[in-house]
C-alpha cells in the first residue's frame, strides 16, 4: 500500500463547521439559531474521551462576521481539558491572538490562501496581506511559546480561480511552514480533488516542506476524500483533519457534503491496521449527539451503516 | 504489497461496467416499467459505457424488478461495440436469455458458505455444480460467460472471509470459462488493508487482466478500494449509475458505488473510460426522477449546485 505511515495524528475539527461557512451563519441569522455554548462543551468534552488528539475547539474570530464564535472565550475555559490533547484556536489576527491567550489558548491556527481572488474574497486582502498578518500573530506567539498551524486553502481548486498551480500551493505553504508554522494543513476547500491532483500537489509542496509537517484536510464534495487521503498517506503524509458526522457543508454547491466524516475516515485507517488511539464507536456515540442537536442527519457512511445493522462491520 | 505511488503503475484505461439497470434497480423497491428501464439503458449506451449489464433471467418470483426480462432485452437499441450482458442463475434461465437475444450472460458464486446457502439455499459448491451446465451451453452456443463472487471481504453471516476462500472461488469460476471474474465487496465492509490482502490472493490463481472490482459504498470506503485495486493492476470496475441500489443487509445504507463518481476519479487520475460524464449524470438524474428518489453519488449532488 506503499509507505504507509502506522501511526496517523488525526487532528479534528468540529467548529469549522460554523468557521468555513458563511452560509450557515446567513442561515443561523435568518433562523435565529445559535447553538448554545453548553452544547458545544458538551460536544468537545465527549470528543476529548475518544482519543482524538486534537480537537480545534473555536475561533476568536469577530463575532461581527461569525456570531456562532461569539461564545469564544466561554467555549474555551469551560472544556475540560483531557491530558495529551491539543486544542488549538483558530486565530486571524493580532487582536483575535491576544484575546485567544487570554482565554487560555495553548495552540494556535493561521489560514492562507493558495488563491488570490478567494483570499480577497473570504478575507478581503491579497495573500500577501494576510502573510504579513499572520506573520505577526507568529511572532507574537513565539514569545508566548505557543505553537501555530498553518492552513492552505483551495490547495486542489478554486470557487472563483479554478484549477491552482501546485507550485502556488508550495509557495504559500513554504512561507508558513518558515514563518514558525510547525505543520500546515493542506485543504482541498471545494473537494474537486482527485488522487491524481492531490498527488501532484504534494509532491510539488514537498520539495519545501518535509512530509512530517503535513496535514490534509480534504473535503468529501465530490466522494473523493477518501481516496485522496490514501494517496496522501501513501506518500508519507500521516496528520488528517476531519469533523465528526461530516459536518460542515460546502457553501459553493449548496446542499452537498462538505468535509469528510471521522467517522469514514477512522475506518479506513483501522482497516488498514494504522494506529489512530481513536476509539471508532466513541465517535460515533458523538455524531449521534450533535446530530440530534442540530436535528440533522449524519454524513457519515459508516454512521449510518451501522446505525442500520446490528454490526457487520470488520473491525 | 503495492509500492506504487499515484499515477504511477496506474492502467491508462479503464473499463467500467454498469450495472445501474440490473444490480442496482434489482435492490431498488419502486418497480420500475420495461420503458423506463430500456430508455435508461439507451441513455447509459449513449454515454460512452463499454458494458451494460441490462436485466436478470431470474424467476420473476424471486426478483419482481425483472419480471419484464424479455421485454427490456428485445427493446433496447443495442450501440456497436457495447455489451449487455444478462445474470442467468441456471439453464433454464440462460435458455431464456439467448432467446432473447442475450449474447453475454453472467453467472454468481460466494466465497461465503454461510451467504451461500443463505441466498441460494444451497452450498458454494452445489452453486458451481449449477453453473457448470450454464458454461457447457454457453461454450456451445459462443457466448461469453463473466462471473461474478460474492463476500470477496466480508459477509453479513460470517463476518470475516478468508482470502484463500476468495481465491477459491474465482479460480474455479476462471478454469470453468469465466472470462472474466468480479470480486464483490457484497457489504461494503472492505477496505483497502483486505482489498489488497484479497487481490494478492486471487491475483495468484487468476490473471490481474481477468479481474474487476465491484465496490459497495456502503461504509464510504468503494473510492478507496478501487484505488487500491487500481494501483494492483485491476482495469475493470463495477459500479451503478447514481450510485442506485442500496444494502439489503443495512437498511436504509447506500450499496453500490455510483458511477459518476467513479468516472470523476478515473478521469481526474487521467484514465481513460471513453464516458461522457455530464450524459452519464443525465441517465441519473433520469433514473432518479423516474424513481422519486435523491442521487447517491456526489459529483451529481455537487455539480447541480456549483
Amino acid at each position: 500500500m506503499g509507505n504507509i505511515p502506522t501511526t496517523v495524528k488525526h487532528c479534528l475539527s468540529y467548529e469549522q463547521l460554523i468557521r468555513d461557512y458563511p452560509w450557515l451563519k446567513r442561515l443561523l441569522l435568518e433562523e435565529k439559531e445559535i447553538v448554545p455554548t453548553g452544547v458545544k462543551i458538551q460536544l468537545i468534552d465527549m470528543l476529548s474521551g475518544t482519543g482524538l488528539p486534537v480537537i480545534e475547539a473555536t475561533s476568536f474570530v469577530s463575532s461581527k462576521w461569525v456570531p456562532q464564535m461569539a461564545d469564544h472565550t466561554d467555549v474555551l475555559k469551560g472544556i475540560q481539558r483531557a491530558p495529551h490533547v491539543q486544542y488549538p484556536v483558530l486565530t486571524p489576527n493580532m487582536h483575535g491572538f491576544q484575546d485567544a491567550v487570554a482565554a487560555g489558548a495553548t495552540e494556535v491556527a493561521v489560514f492562507g490562501s493558495a488563491s488570490e481572488t478567494f483570499s480577497r474574497k473570504n478575507i478581503n486582502c491579497s495573500i500577501e496581506e494576510s502573510m504579513l498578518r499572520f506573520e505577526e500573530v507568529i511572532s507574537a506567539a513565539k514569545e508566548h511559546q505557543i505553537p501555530v498551524r498553518g492552513y492552505v486553502s483551495c490547495a486542489l481548486g478554486c470557487p472563483h480561480e479554478g484549477y491552482i498551480e501546485p507550485s502556488k500551493v508550495a509557495e504559500v505553504a513554504k512561507r508558513l511552514y518558515e514563518m514558525g508554522c510547525y505543520e500546515v494543513s493542506l485543504g482541498d476547500t471545494i473537494g474537486v480533488g482527485t488522487p491524481g491532483s492531490m498527488a501532484k500537489m504534494l509532491r510539488s509542496v514537498m520539495e519545501d516542506v518535509p512530509s512530517s509537517a503535513l496535514a490534509v484536510h480534504c473535503h468529501d464534495t465530490y466522494g473523493q476524500a477518501l481516496a485522496n487521503i490514501l494517496i496522501a498517506l501513501q506518500m508519507g503524509v500521516c496528520v488528517v483533519d476531519s469533523a465528526v458526522a461530516g459536518l460542515g457543508g460546502c457553501p459553493y454547491a449548496q446542499g452537498s457534503s462538505g468535509n469528510v466524516s471521522t467517522e469514514d475516515v477512522l475506518y479506513m485507517l483501522h482497516g488498514m491496521g494504522i494506529e489512530t488511539g481513536v476509539d471508532l464507536a466513541k465517535v460515533i456515540e458523538v455524531g449521534d449527539f450533535i446530530c440530534n442537536a442540530l436535528c440533522r442527519k449524519t454524513n457519515s457512511r459508516v454512521a449510518q451503516a451501522r446505525g442500520r445493522t446490528s454490526g457487520h462491520a470488520l473491525l | 504489497m503495492c509500492v506504487c505511488v499515484a499515477s504511477k503503475n496506474l492502467p491508462e484505461r479503464v473499463k467500467i461496467v454498469e450495472v445501474g439497470p440490473r444490480d442496482g434497480l434489482q435492490n431498488e423497491k419502486t418497480i420500475v416499467p420495461a420503458e423506463t428501464k430500456i430508455h435508461l439503458i439507451d441513455m447509459l449506451s449513449d454515454s460512452g459505457l463499454p458494458v451494460i449489464e441490462a436485466t436478470s433471467f431470474v424467476s420473476p418470483k424471486w426478483v419482481p424488478q425483472m419480471a419484464d426480462q424479455v421485454e427490456v432485452m428485445k427493446g433496447i437499441s443495442r450501440k456497436p461495440g457495447v455489451s449487455y450482458p444478462v445474470l442467468t442463475p441456471n439453464l433454464k434461465g440462460f435458455q431464456a436469455a439467448v432467446k432473447a437475444g442475450a449474447t453475454e450472460v453472467a453467472i454468481f458464486g460466494a466465497a461465503s458458505e454461510l451467504f451461500s446457502k443463505k441466498n441460494i439455499n444451497c452450498s458454494v459448491d452445489e452453486s458451481l455444480q449449477r453453473f457448470e451446465e450454464v458454461m457447457k451451453a454457453a461454450k456451445e452456443a459462443n457466448v461469453p460467460v463473466r462471473g461474478y463472487v460474492s463476500c470477496v471481504l466480508g459477509c453479513p453471516y460470517e463476518g470475516k472471509v478468508a482470502p484463500g476462500k476468495v481465491a477459491h472461488v474465482a479460480k474455479r469460476l476462471y478454469s470453468m470459462g469465466c472470462y472474466e471474474i468480479s470480486l464483490g465487496d457484497t457489504i461494503g465492509v472492505g477496505t483497502p488493508g483486505g482489498m489488497t490482502e484479497m487481490l494478492e490472493a486471487v491475483s495468484r490463481e487468476v490473471p490481474v487482466s481477468a479481474l474487476a472490482v465491484h465496490c459497495h459504498d456502503t461504509y464510504g470506503q468503494a473510492l478507496a478500494n478501487i484505488l487500491i485495486a487500481l494501483q494492483m493492476g485491476i482495469s475493470v470496475v463495477d459500479s451503478s449509475v447514481a450510485g442506485l441500489g442500496g444494502c439489503p443487509y443495512a437498511q436504509g445504507a447506500s450499496g453500490n458505488v455510483a458511477t459518476e463518481d467513479v468516472v470523476y476519479m478515473m478521469h481526474g487520475l487521467g484514465i481513460h473510460t471513453g464516458v461522457d460524464l455530464s450524459k452519464l449524470m443525465d441517465a441519473g438524474a433520469f433514473i432518479c426522477r423516474s424513481l422519486n428518489r435523491k442521487t447517491n453519488s456526489k459529483v451529481a449532488q455537487a455539480t447541480c449546485k456549483l
